[in-house]
């Protein structure tokens, strides 16, 4: 096996809360985030619910340090990435090779959606302030300048999958002793362009969403951002604090079956899974608990059910999506999780499946329906798959 | 890593192994657009009526480039793109806006996704492998390479399908224009470095590499090193950077046979590769590449094209022949807006 | 019939197919003329611009667009009660 990068630090920001022990009391507590619209300006308000961080820009900004006017993605990624920092409680991060890898896949598309207002009547018009953070590595550099990270910067963009291959990237920068200690994980806002892309695909549920549920209908969209500190080893043993979790073992995989839907065998999925139950050299009956990717679409939880059913044949672990407390938080999905994840493995912790009511047809497994503790979570298994095809797992594992 | 073959798109007649160099393509104005092969004899009608521009540069481009490596099943994908899917983002935007968020259709939005290119190609070649996708400025083709070079190294590939592409749509090219970012007045690009000023002209391409863990009989270069750094202080770090590099590969500047930097003819951003020039790339002949290709974020997918291209060839074209020495090493050094900076080792097999 | 194959080609962007190339009774889907999913959901957005009409399930698709007669048919029984 190889050498394992190790969890030292955890910052989280969603609809659930604005701090890592915020979120945590909620998943305790089975508080859900979603909720109507309240801050998206859009004309689908009272349509659809969402996940979203129950903070305004102005709140936001002053929560975060930015000025106002920034991208809200930029906004929520300095947030969580600061807590996740500040938790390691390293001494000084001036000697040390030091990365931010952060994914996200609107950029400052909120404020594009502004610009583009004025912009569309005469090419002329428009605030340029507004658009010229409109990239996706944008974002992370504005976030990186107030981290004062310059060692290295990175972002990473596969869809629903994003913050996830942004932390096994992170991983490997340490493993590959380019870098010493990575933030990574990933950040999105919600953004009108989101909201209407994701109706045209006719999968937003209009109630809360139920994952894994015979009855789901789809998905609610969420926003937020979600940061794991990675660690070498050598720092992990300078560290005065207790580390969450080791972190090894990953795989990434593709569908490759359409450009948007999963394939009904779960082929990637699957293949994601195995493959990082591979690399840790675990057996399927190792696994305490999968965090789900779940979103609740008719399509991505039969394909992610069939191949869990296949792998895990026999003996199911505990299972449960968090997207019904957060809603899909898209490229920061995987971040989130991680954090949920790491905490799991920690604290042992099984976080329920809300609205969980009735079994899937075919399946011999049932989510969890209530928060737990577990004195033996060793590992935990979390799911990020994504348009594209893009599917990865990650294993965190106890010390 | 060997680059086992490489594929370029770009302003210049440089797919298909065209003999670029005989027909230099000239363009006056702000900027550069690609010269585009005809797509249906390269990907499958069925498939290429969703794909926009950028997707059909980038697919071509790919495609092309496994088919010459003689490579079907990549053991990985990895592309960098700063901007995306420009040209599907606008058309879902634009309808957004336009149409009060009613009726709107679902392709640009589905084709407007960073990874779109990447995840087509692995759809074309039913690649179950690892696929990934950086987004990342001026540096999102250098993080491919080095994700790529990471997977050669852990042994979880042998062979990888790396991309660069970025393009130009009319709205950007506008919104880069009012940011200051190209000429107010005509310029020819060959004109472009010879007259530097305020801006440059704007570029797109789209190039890809098969990058292979054992060397082959034709090979066109080998990739030893990557590095970019971000936001440099002044240019004493970026001087200790090009050092700290060479250093971990075994190379000294002096043993560079040709240096490729970024200069795009904007005084401003120019004024970090002169100072270099007159003291570290003096001994060494230096070309640039823009005048080819026009700036846009991941132009140095083109620069490292041209540099295995040259390599390849067994010598420098755009060196006087007094200069003339046989390639073996080639740095290049590029620089995109001052943000990410990036360097790029080749040498010869 | 002809008027809808002709926004069909158009709206799916099917490129070098006419629309006497269509059958009337042909599967649009599958092995017919190849569309998918996201096919289905472009030519919700066509009914719903052209046409007015408008399919809230997508569960419905299939059996809607079957081929082009069944979508004729469809667009016919929605707008007489309207009528």
């Amino acid at each position: 096996m190889e050498q394992p990068v190790f969890i030292a630090g955890l910052g989280v920001i969603s609809a659930i809360g604005n701090t890592v022990a915020q979120n945590l009391l909620s998943l305790e507590q089975e508080k859900t985030g979603i909720a109507p619209i309240q801050y998206l300006d859009t004309d689908h308000r009272d349509e659809f619910p969402v996940g979203e961080v129950k903070l305004s820009n102005a709140e936001l900004a002053e929560l975060s340090g930015f000025k106002h006017g920034i991208s809200r993605t930029a906004m929520l990624s300095l947030i969580a990435a600061k807590e996740a920092l500040a938790d390691t409680e390293l001494a000084n991060l001036a000697g040390l090779r030091t990365g931010f890898v952060s994914a996200n896949t609107v950029g400052g598309m909120d404020k594009t959606e502004d610009f583009f207002r004025d912009f569309l009547d005469d090419n002329t018009k428009g605030r340029l302030r507004n658009v010229i953070n409109h990239e996706c590595g944008a974002i992370t550099n504005l976030v990186a300048d107030q981290l004062g990270i310059r060692h290295y910067v990175s972002t990473i963009s596969t869809a629903c999958s994003s913050s996830a291959n942004a932390i096994i990237y992170g991983a490997r920068l340490i493993k590959n002793n380019i870098l010493d200690v990575v933030i990574a994980g990933g950040t999105d806002a919600l953004t009108r362009f989101t909201l209407n892309g994701f109706n045209t695909l006719m999968i937003l549920d209009k109630q809360p969403c139920q994952p894994f549920d015979a009855n789901r209908r789809g998905l609610n969209l969420g926003e937020g951002a979600g940061y794991v500190v990675l660690v070498s080893a050598r720092i992990a043993s300078s560290l005065k604090k207790e580390i969450y979790c080791t972190f090894g073992s990953y795989h990434n995989a593709n569908d490759a079956y359409h450009q948007t839907a999963s394939s009904p065998e779960g082929t990637g999925s699957l293949l994601a899974m195995e493959g990082a139950l591979k690399k840790s050299g675990l057996q399927p009956a190792d696994i305490s608990y999968i965090n789900l990717h779940g979103t609740g679409t008719q399509n991505n939880d039969s394909s992610e059910g069939t191949a869990i059913s296949k792998l895990f044949a026999g003996h199911s672990p505990k299972m449960s999506s968090t997207k019904a407390f957060t809603g899909h938080t898209l490229g920061a999905s995987g971040g989130i999780e991680a954090v949920f994840s790491a905490l799991a493995v920690r604290r042992g912790l099984i976080y329920p499946n809300l609205r969980f009511e009735t079994q899937m047809d075919g399946f011999p497994f049932t989510p969890e329906t209530h928060f737990s503790t577990q004195p033996d979570v060793k590992h935990v298994l979390s799911n990020s798959f994504g348009f594209g095809g893009n599917c990865s797992s990650l294993i965190f594992s106890k010390l | 890593m060997y680059i086992r073959a490489a594929s370029n798109i770009s302003p210049q007649n440089t797919f298909g192994n065209q003999r670029f160099l005989s027909e230099l393509a000239g363009y006056t104005g702000d900027g550069l657009t690609c010269i585009e092969p005809d797509y249906k004899a390269l990907i499958d009608p069925k498939i290429i009526r969703r794909m926009s521009r950028i997707i059909k540069m980038g697919v071509a481009a790919g495609m092309d480039c496994l088919q010459q490596a003689g490579v079907n099943a990549p053991d990985a994908i990895i592309t960098g793109t700063a901007y995306g899917c420009l040209e599907d983002t606008n058309t879902f935007l634009t309808k957004m806006v336009q149409q009060n968020e009613e009726a709107l259709s679902p392709t640009a939005f589905i084709q407007s996704t960073h990874n779109t290119i990447s995840a087509q190609i692995a759809l074309l070649l039913q690649c179950h492998q690892y696929n990934n996708t950086f987004v990342n400025g001026g540096a999102s083709f250098e993080n491919a390479l080095l994700d790529a070079m990471m997977l050669l190294y852990e042994g979880e590939a042998a062979n990888v399908l790396v991309g660069g592409i970025d393009e130009i749509t009319t709205n950007s090219h506008a919104i880069l224009k009012r940011m200051g970012l190209y000429r107010r007045e005509q310029v020819s690009n060959f004109d472009l470095l010879n007259t530097p000023g305020k801006g440059t002209m704007a570029g797109e391409g789209s190039a890809f590499f098969m990058l292979s863990r054992e060397a082959s009989d034709n090979d066109w270069a080998k990739i030893d090193g990557v590095s970019s750094f971000y936001k440099p202080r002044n240019t004493a770090e970026i001087k200790q950077q090009i050092s700290i590099f060479l250093q971990s590969q075994n190379a000294n500047i002096h043993e560079i046979d040709l240096v490729i930097t970024g200069n795009n003819g904007d005084l401003k951003n120019d004024a970090v590769y002169e100072q270099l020039l007159k003291y570290d790339f003096a001994n060494a002949p230096v070309i640039n590449y823009k005048a080819l290709c026009g700036e846009y974020p991941t132009s140095s997918a083109f620069a490292t094209w041209l540099a295995a291209h040259e390599i390849k060839a067994g010598g420098c074209s755009f060196v006087p022949e007094s200069d003339q020495t046989s390639l073996k090493k080639v740095l290049i050094y590029n620089h995109y807006q001052n943000i990410h900076h990036s360097l790029i080792l080749l040498s010869a097999c | 019939m002809a008027d809808l194959k002709e926004q069909i080609i158009e709206q799916l962007n099917l490129q070098d197919v006419k629309p006497e190339d269509i059958g009337d009774d042909q599967p649009l889907f599958g092995d017919g003329l190849g569309l998918d999913s996201i096919d289905a959901l472009e030519l919700i957005v066509l009914l719903q611009q052209k046409y007015k009409v408008k399919l809230s399930n997508a569960e419905d698709g299939p059996k809607i667009f079957r081929s082009v007669r069944t979508i004729a048919e469809f667009i016919e029984s929605t707008r007489i009660p309207n009528a």
